[in-house]
């Protein structure tokens, strides 16, 4: 057992993008992308996240979700500056079609127009949705 | 394999992590670090208070790397490398500090 | 890329999104309940034409059959591929992202 895997990806760095796309609490998207994040972090691959449609919702400030006796991982986004990972998006239409603005959210993120983030998505070796 | 702490039964899963964070206390600590042959020194439960500050701030185990990083922002390289914390850790000081500190293994950690 | 949608376009908003964000020139295909965004005369078609004019629009055939839509009710611009031509269709396009 090691404390992290060790996997020869002989150097090659690719882009992955994790688009969320789905509120949180309501269904197991959100913290299973934000696991796959925390994973992939391991891999020295150039990742970065989106957030857009309800995936929006995930970052929204003052989340207490103990009465439904679950885990409030919204603070965990903070921790992706410390794995690394820096590039995170916000889908300006998304966002603003839902009433938040970018102090909204527990992190620090970039808010990009759909057509920005288009193009990011094409730049992407693998995008993982959900 | 439940942990005994002042009479009182403390479960935990197969490899021994706390099922429920809430009910850690030194006590509980002190009795994990004897199950794992770890004798607790001042640096030791400097390890642990700081993953729990870590824990309560961001809800997740760092990985290793991650420990040893912000380690060394804190209290400087001496302190934020991977020798210091092997040594006082031997199992692995993301694996073997956490589950002392009443944490989850850390994700990423198989 | 190739980029997937299975979800009906009367009940969530995949398509939208996935119009959106997919680049010009990319590909789109509809899978399972996807499908039914390739119906001509519903209030979905116009953006469905639309995005066949910039993108190369695809529909799968088993899951057109398994719903009892006929060919003849799919929009001209959408081509219908087996699950042969989904598997082409990846490999070409090297990355597929899903919008589910």
């Amino acid at each position: 057992m090691s404390e992290e895997p060790v996997f020869d990806t002989q150097g090659v760095v690719r882009k992955f993008m994790f688009v969320n796309r789905k509120a949180p609490y309501g269904t197991i998207y959100a913290l299973e992308i934000l696991e796959s994040v925390l994973i992939s972090a391991a891999f020295e691959q150039d990742i970065s996240v989106a957030f857009l449609d309800d995936g929006v919702f995930q970052i929204k400030k003052g989340h207490d979700p103990k009465d439904l006796g679950m885990k409030n991982f919204s603070p965990t986004y903070r921790a992706l500056g410390g794995y690394d990972i820096e590039k995170l998006y916000v889908e300006k239409e998304s966002m603003e079609a839902r009433g938040l603005g970018p102090d909204d959210f527990v992190v620090k993120v970039q808010v990009v127009p759909a057509a920005e983030l288009s193009k990011l998505m094409a730049e992407q070796d693998v995008l993982i949705t959900g | 394999m439940p942990y005994t702490v002042n009479g009182n039964t403390i479960e935990t899963d197969e490899e021994g992590y706390l099922m429920d964070l809430s009910l850690w206390t030194q006590d509980i600590a002190a009795a994990i670090a004897a199950a794992e042959n770890v004798d607790m020194t001042d640096e030791h439960w400097q390890v642990v208070n700081f993953l729990r500050e870590y824990y309560n701030e961001y809800q997740i185990a760092p990985a290793i790397r991650v420990l040893t990083k912000a380690m060394k922002e804190k209290f400087g390289a001496e302190k934020g490398n991977n020798k210091y914390l092997y040594d006082l850790f031997p199992y692995g000081p993301a694996k073997q500090a956490c589950k002392i500190a009443g944490l989850p293994k850390p994700t990423g950690c198989v | 890329m190739l980029h997937t949608v299975n979800k009906s376009p009367f009940e969530r908003n995949a398509l939208d999104s996935c119009l959106r964000l997919a680049a010009p020139g990319s590909a789109i295909l509809l899978i399972e309940d996807g499908v039914y965004a390739a119906l001509k005369g519903t209030a979905q078609t116009a953006k469905v034409e639309a995005a066949a004019e910039t993108h190369e629009v695809y529909v799968l055939g088993p899951d057109l059959k398994a719903r009892g839509i006929e060919e003849s009710r799919i929009i001209g611009g959408v081509k219908i591929v087996d699950y042969g031509g989904f598997v082409d269709l990846a490999v070409a396009k090297g990355t597929v992202n899903s919008w589910l």
